[in-house]
């Protein structure tokens, strides 16, 4: 990644020197990131390794201790005064993350709202559209998501798979102009990856800027424009995924690349089945 | 000595007048101190520690202390901070602030038994702080404290009976007196525990058929 000046192409996030601490241990230590319109950038790296406290943080779902993170340019839940940043008030931060989506590793969803009404109450609530209106954007997403046919199903009624769907649907109900991924399909029944993957790769060919923690290195490798992998707490290495995957010779990540290939080799074949 | 229930139907004007103002008071009382309940405890949870505090003074005063000196306390000490209330009113007032405290409990642990990524979730898509109590946290805690909120509802019925001491004309201390001028105090004391009980079993019922109204969506089974 390289730090251009700002040439009309300025990035949708922009992430600068961002550390976060919890008490005495620190997450993330010194995390630049820039994510340009349109662009997948896929966050891959060990458990606890901090690449869900940094999509965490870019949605300031976490505060962040020390740096930066501007979206469209507006600084994050902070104000600069001489040097000294402040917290702005939550009114504030909403209307900074506005065009930030968020999908949620554990899909919650409200149990107690179909599939139509999780996606149609925050239209209401948040932006003001007439229920009509809302009920019908509603319906929209969600058959764009596959899910049509299920808008009055509880989610207690909806496979995982669809719930999180119908995550992915309420969020894009918000027309973002950015959509944050949190290992989406990690809470996910193997047979039910692929419906979620298939969503989010249709949204990527559509042209949404993406940001995706995740352990599918196969979609990583297929989707994303730009892969990074952090290890404790800092970009150990990033670029294409030709280059991630293939070219970069940084030790813990070709161990960590190793130990997910093993993991997921099956059947002993030939050719080595399972690596790519 | 023999058993006479005639002894109630002959005094059934004072002991009807005496029964609604029993559940005035307890009506009054229970949906005042509901509202009470509610305020403290998104109060609590929801604004700085220097709000919070005092809440929670309230809250261990009133737990911590009798009802019968709380309202000791409103009726014949209020007039020394210039609240001079009525027994009646000084009566509600003490059921309300009473029955708050225990309520705000019973909010409070509701809130923090829908899980935080529904919240996180809400904030993400810009929904405001109390609209997420209204539409998020509200609906699904309701079924869980619906059977605490009716147990303490039950309880302050019983409690309206201390407001004799404070003179207020209410059931107990109506047919109390019945029972020391004709000496009946087996028919009057049986009578009493008799519309007690029966107030118990009013709010249990209500309760249910409100549970499974609130509580639909979970009933449902995955298809």
């Amino acid at each position: 990644m390289t730090a251009t000046p700002d040439t009309g192409s300025r990035p949708i996030i922009d992430v600068r020197g961002v550390w976060k601490r919890f008490g005495t241990a620190e997450v993330l230590k010194g995390i630049d990131l820039a994510i340009r319109k349109s662009e997948v950038t896929c966050i891959i790296g060990p458990s606890g390794s901090g690449k869900s406290t940094l999509l965490r943080c870019i949605a300031f779902l976490e505060e962040y201790s020390e740096g930066e993170i501007y979206i469209e340019g507006e600084l994050l839940g902070f104000s600069l005064e001489n040097g000294k940043r402040r917290r702005v008030s939550d009114a504030e931060v909403a209307r900074v993350r506005r065009n930030v989506g968020f999908v949620f590793q554990q899909f919650n969803l409200w149990p107690h709202m179909t599939a139509l009404e999780n996606v149609a109450m925050p239209l209401k609530l948040a932006r003001g559209i007439a229920r009509e209106d809302a009920a019908k954007r509603a319906r929209r997403m969600l058959e764009k998501v596959g899910l049509g046919h299920r808008a009055e199903a509880y989610p207690s009624q909806l496979s995982g798979g669809q719930q999180q769907r119908v995550g992915i649907a309420r969020a894009l109900a918000m027309e973002p102009h950015i959509m944050l991924f949190d290992e989406p399909t990690s809470a996910l029944d193997p047979e039910l990856v692929g419906e979620v993957l298939q969503v989010m790769r249709d949204l990527a060919a559509e042209g949404m800027t993406m940001a995706v923690v995740t352990h599918e290195m196969g979609f990583a490798a297929q989707v994303a424009d730009t892969v990074v992998f952090i290890d404790h707490g800092v970009i150990a290495a990033s670029g294409s995924p030709q280059q991630v995957f293939r070219k970069d010779e940084n030790p813990r990540l070709r161990q960590f690349l190793q130990n997910y290939f093993e993991r997921n080799v099956f059947w002993q074949g030939a050719e080595g089945a399972g690596a790519p | 000595m023999s058993f006479n229930p005639a002894i109630l139907t002959d005094n059934w004007r004072e002991i009807l007048d005496g029964m609604a103002l029993t559940i005035l008071i307890w009506v009054a009382g229970t949906a005042i101190g509901l509202v009470i309940g509610l305020a403290v405890a998104v109060l609590q949870l929801f604004t700085n520690r220097w709000l919070a505090a005092p809440l929670t003074l309230y809250v261990a005063v009133m737990r911590g202390t009798p009802f019968l000196i709380q309202l000791f306390v409103i009726y014949y000490g209020g007039p020394f901070f210039g609240l001079d209330l009525t027994p009646l009113t000084a009566g509600i007032a003490g059921l309300a602030l009473y029955g708050g405290a225990y309520f705000s409990e019973i909010f409070r642990a509701g809130f923090l038994s829908v899980p935080p990524g529904q919240i996180e979730a809400a904030r993400m898509m810009g929904i405001g702080r109390l609209d997420i109590v209204r539409h998020v946290q509200l609906p699904q805690m309701l079924v869980i404290i619906l059977p605490a909120l009716a147990n303490m509802t039950v309880l302050l019925s019983k409690e309206t009976a201390v407001l004799s001491v404070i003179t207020v004309n209410e059931l107990t201390s109506v047919v109390q007196s019945i029972g020391s001028t004709t000496f009946a105090f087996a028919e009057t004391l049986l009578f009493l525990a008799l519309v007690y009980w029966a107030f118990l079993e009013i709010v249990t019922a209500a309760a249910r058929r409100l549970e499974k109204r609130v509580g639909r969506f979970m009933l449902r089974t995955p298809s």
